[in-house]
């Protein structure tokens, strides 16, 4: 069973719809007690980054995703999930130096596109829509997928990871001014900076790869 | 590379679609759900759903459609129409829907945008501007209008547009009430006029007829998404059709896998 944790940040029902449309079942988690008992753990969202983690805290799934992740079964952030599981973010944060503070999984920062600050970029920020995104080693949560293939973004800010020695988590990238995290790996921690469950057949697949982890 | 977006409206009344849809094939062309799951076959980006209803009743029903919508696509849609506090906010993005498209009451009550932003993110705010020419002191000026283009607010186009982003908005989606429903092309000028003052996404709307006019939309503005409704609805020209169109052309499109 796929535990989706339930932090009040958004609606939870399409990813474990998704999940069920490929044959996985899902179930919503809303207390952290029940994370023990689940095979696979989901952390998605929508929203700000400090509201996350002060629901995260309040709610107790701060210890319970640590220990979820040290006990070796799958995890998989989306969207917000991912950018929570690096050590602290710009968004919401008092000065560029004084980040709100993430999970601290996954080592770096999450920074805003500053396209729009930009005098005559034609980017917008958030970044928002179908983009492609290119693997820049073998994951397996992407198997199956062909290079290039796009899927549904939808944020203003993205993870900037710093390498712990001489390894990237960095498993696929996408383009939108300049290269950027679309997806983490490292051991059994999976995370995708784009929707899966809005990403039609192609985020179908990355969700039956994950259940099949 | 991010691609220009092919958005199909629906608009809903009493939870059916109306203005008819008319694809070959369609068991039901009245039914939501199952206009939705065509679209997304089809290869559309995203959808927008226009409620156009009146009742309480039907707001309801409105609710049962997204959840519906919501469980079966797995495509980011965006619901409007008729939402006139943070709590019809609130019940929406609930039930399922990405995104929310606030028209007349950003007008009327402008703290339900930053409400929306606080709660729901920026990227799940969007505001709906229809904008139409009018004349004052003898100059023509794209003014902001209510109920169908037929309320005048004083609000000029582009200043609102930047005052929305200011409260919150992550998306803009601009319908020029001059060429909505005339399939004769959008309103380049004021599309054009919006996209360049804003920093977030803009959506062109209103007077899409052929896969030319949205060519000469994404690439004579800035605009970064095209919406349309009867020529898709009406299997004038489809999605496909559309999108090989648009490449051939140049414009950077999704292909569905």
């Amino acid at each position: 069973m796929i535990g989706i944790i339930d932090y009040q940040m958004g609606n939870l029902r399409s990813v474990q719809k998704a999940f069920e449309h490929v044959g996985a079942g899902a179930s919503i988690l809303s207390s952290a007690s029940e994370a023990a008992g689940v095979d696979k753990l989901v952390l998605p969202g929508v929203g700000a980054f400090a509201d996350g983690m002060e629901h995260l805290r309040r709610g107790g799934w701060v210890d319970a995703i640590s220990r979820f992740i040290a006990s070796g079964r799958p995890f998989l952030g989306i969207c917000l999930g991912l950018q929570l599981l690096f050590e602290g973010s710009e968004e919401g944060a008092p000065s560029p130096d004084a980040l709100v503070e993430g999970l601290g999984v996954f080592r770096g920062k999450v920074v805003r596109f500053d396209h729009d600050t930009k005098p005559g970029c034609p980017l917008k920020v958030p970044h928002m829509g179908w983009n492609a995104i290119t693997w820049q080693r073998d994951d397996p949560l992407l198997r199956g997928l062909a290079q290039g293939d796009a899927v549904y973004f939808v944020h203003g800010y993205y993870a900037r990871p710093i390498d712990s020695q001489n390894q990237s988590v960095v498993s696929a990238t996408a383009d939108y001014g300049h290269p950027f995290c679309a997806t983490a790996w490292r051991d059994n921690i999976w995370a995708t900076q784009f929707h899966p469950e809005k990403s039609q057949k192609v985020g179908l697949k990355i969700l039956a790869n994950f259940a099949a982890m | 590379m991010l691609t220009h977006r092919i958005i199909p409206c629906l608009d809903v009344k009493a939870g059916r679609v109306v203005k008819g849809v008319h694809f070959v094939g369609l068991q039901d062309a009245g039914d939501p759900v199952e206009t939705a799951r065509r679209y997304e076959r089809a290869g559309a980006d995203e959808l927008v759903f226009l409620d156009i209803t009146a009742s309480h009743e039907d707001r309801d029903i409105m609710l049962s459609v997204v959840r519906q919508v919501a469980e079966q696509c797995f495509m980011p849609f965006t619901v409007g129409g008729g939402i006139r506090t943070i709590d019809d906010v609130t019940r929406l993005i609930q039930a399922g829907a990405e995104k929310v498209s606030i028209n007349t009451a950003a007008v009327l009550n402008p703290d339900i945008i930053t409400q929306t932003a606080n709660r729901f993110g920026r990227c799940a705010t969007v505001v709906n501007i229809d904008p139409k020419r009018v004349t004052r002191d003898n100059k023509t000026i794209f003014e902001i209008h209510t109920h169908g283009g037929r309320k005048p607010t004083g609000l000029q186009a582009v200043q609102w547009a930047k005052e929305v982003v200011d409260r919150g908005a992550g998306e803009i989606i601009v319908t020029s009430m001059d060429a909505d429903g005339t399939q004769a092309g959008y309103d380049l000028e004021i599309t054009a006029a919006v996209a360049a003052a804003v920093g977030v996404p803009v959506v062109a709307s209103g007077g899409c007829g052929s896969p030319e006019h949205i060519r000469q939309v994404l690439t004579q503005t800035r605009a970064d998404a095209a919406l349309a409704a009867s020529i898709f609805h009406y299997d004038q020209y489809t999605i496909e059709q559309t999108k090989q169109y648009l490449r051939q052309h140049g414009v950077p499109v999704r292909f569905a896998a």
